[in-house]
């Protein structure tokens, strides 16, 4: 199932704007990867390429390579549908399809794939919301419109929209930044249970959440605004958080920079 | 503005003097202007209503044509004026709605930003701009002197899609930006194509105000009158056949008989026209907003 992640002197840009200056970095099946650092540092848009969504923006591009358990994501003739097919991706603020239902927004990537079979739907509908913990809650009014749950239940809906295609690799845009503690808590869990199947990418601005879920956490900064963003470090998380290599790392995570 | 005082004392008193003054005259100005706004909004549907409601309650006027009927002879009605008005407005929606939303969705999903979609706005927005009698007068030396043909209903219609047009477009294109990014991109997430995510997603999410668009294109063009005046002629008996060159309509049927003697039976039904137009288009409003509506889904 879940799948490892190479990537090899990636640099990005937007239009003539260079964004992340040289990035190689392995992401191994089955862990929790923390992407850290301060705003504007390139992390969610180095996690958007590994799906291919940056493409989305108009002039976005890049030079070096991602590959997919040996696949090459930016290689001839890839199609970016077939790669967000496999790499799923959760967004910063809970994002479900407003005119569909509870039942419709999970069923939705199968559906739009193509699957018609009712069982098969009602089966991923009923797994993918039990695997992110909404099932109970809402198992009573899968008819009710999605955009009616609370914000944490809505992002845990994103969630198992995003589960019920059966990625690979999850990829997590600070998925917690717009929820209480509360909610926050539930999807740390979510997350820790979510390893166990998935290659998890997680971009937070939450020191303690990065401590708290992922094994290996990567540090970026910019040397000044306007220039590109890098990876400074990367390690387990242990090490990041208590003893890195770099000055630059430590003085971010203990909150002494500038 | 802070509540402290020179001294930095906290002080929470009303303002006083022109402060309050300035105040009650601008509450008393937008109150008159809301009043001047809708006193002719009420005057005209009061004339409307009280002259024309007496005709419109038999069922004469729904069922019979004016063949027949002198001005100044009771009797007959409106319905060879209603079939020509919704079968002309049908006909042009046909054409101006998918037209208008395609054109839409080129716009803003594929071509945003680019100098065709900016081209392409700017001739929208002088088209809004364009006289009904100017689209008519054009459909009028396309059709007729150019290719030949006859005064038509069809004629009629194409002259409306003109004006029909460009509010679809318009207001799809508003719709559709009105569509949060995020939706699109949690589509794109899931490996579904951007065609898909469109017709799946974007395009449900804007249903009502797409609808809305096309309702208040279908009010607009319902209600005019040049294109009728010159495309085709005003015919007092049933004629279904969009390609004839004689078909009622309910602004034509108002036009026909507005130079009546106030005494005479045909004044009366000139009203009950206009009421009947009024009535159409307002039950038009109130389907599109049960539509929009149906198709929401309940929250809890």
């Amino acid at each position: 199932m879940a799948k490892r992640i190479d990537v090899k002197n990636l640099d990005i840009y937007y239009g003539g704007f260079h964004a992340v200056e040289d990035v190689s970095m392995t992401v191994e099946p089955r862990t929790v990867t923390a992407f850290i650092g301060p705003s504007g540092c390139g992390k969610s848009t180095l996690l958007r390429t590994l799906n291919r969504m940056h493409e989305v923006i108009l002039g976005a591009h890049v030079k070096g390579s991602v590959q997919l358990d040996g696949t090459e994501l930016y290689g001839q003739g890839v199609d970016p549908v077939a790669v967000r097919r496999v790499v799923g991706m959760v967004f910063q603020r809970p994002n479900p399809f407003p005119s569909m239902s509870i039942f419709d927004n999970v069923a939705s990537g199968l559906r739009l794939n193509g699957v018609r079979n009712k069982q098969i739907l009602a089966d991923a509908v009923e797994r993918s919301l039990l695997a992110a913990n909404l099932w109970n809650e809402v198992k009573d009014r899968l008819g009710k419109a999605g955009v009616g749950l609370s914000g944490g239940q809505q992002q845990r809906l994103c969630i198992a929209r995003a589960i019920a295609v059966e990625p690979q690799v999850l990829l997590m845009d600070e998925p917690c930044s717009a929820l209480d503690p509360i909610s926050t808590l539930a999807i740390e869990d979510l997350i820790g249970e979510l390893k166990e199947q998935y290659t998890v990418v997680i971009v937070t601005h939450n020191m303690q959440q990065a401590a708290r879920v992922s094994d290996q956490t990567a540090f970026f900064n910019l040397a000044a605004q306007g220039k590109p963003g890098r990876l400074i470090e990367m390690g387990s998380t242990e090490k990041i958080f208590s003893n890195p290599d770099q000055k630059a790392t430590e003085d971010y995570i203990t909150g002494r920079f500038g | 503005m802070t509540a402290t005082t020179t001294d930095g004392q906290l002080s929470f008193r009303r303002p006083s003097g022109i402060r309050t003054i300035k105040n009650a005259f601008a509450t008393v100005y937008v109150t008159i202007a809301t009043v001047l706004a809708v006193i002719p909004l009420i005057w005209v549907l009061y004339t409307v209503i009280t002259k024309g409601l007496r005709l419109i309650l038999s069922s004469t006027w729904w069922l019979q044509s004016q063949r027949g009927i002198t001005p100044r002879r009771e009797g007959g009605g409106a319905y060879h004026a209603i079939v020509g008005t919704v079968e002309m407005a049908l006909i042009c929606a046909a054409i101006a709605v998918p037209l208008g939303i395609m054109a839409a969705i080129f716009l803003i999903e594929y071509a945003k930003g680019t100098k065709v979609a900016r081209g392409v706005s700017f001739m929208v927005d002088i088209l809004s701009g364009v006289p009904s009698i100017v689209a008519a007068l054009f459909i009028y030396a396309l059709f007729i002197t150019i290719l030949g043909l006859g005064r038509s209903a069809v004629a009629v219609s194409l002259a409306l899609v003109l004006l029909m047009l460009p509010v679809v477009l318009r207001s799809t294109e508003e719709m559709l930006k009105l569509v949060p990014q995020e939706l699109r991109e949690a589509s794109y997430a899931l490996g579904v194509p951007k065609w898909k995510t469109i017709l799946r997603v974007v395009i449900p999410t804007a249903f009502g105000g797409i609808m809305t668009g096309v309702m208040l294109g279908l009010a607009r063009v319902m209600g005019e009158t040049a294109p009728l005046l010159i495309l085709v002629s005003y015919a007092v008996g049933i004629n279904f056949s969009p390609t004839s060159d004689t078909m009622g309509a309910l602004p034509t049927m108002i036009n026909a008989g507005r130079d009546q003697a106030p005494q005479l039976p045909g004044y009366e039904r000139v009203w009950a026209a206009a009421l009947t137009l009024i009535i159409i288009v307002m039950v038009l409003n109130l389907l599109a907003r049960a539509i929009a509506r149906a198709s929401k889904l309940k929250e809890r």
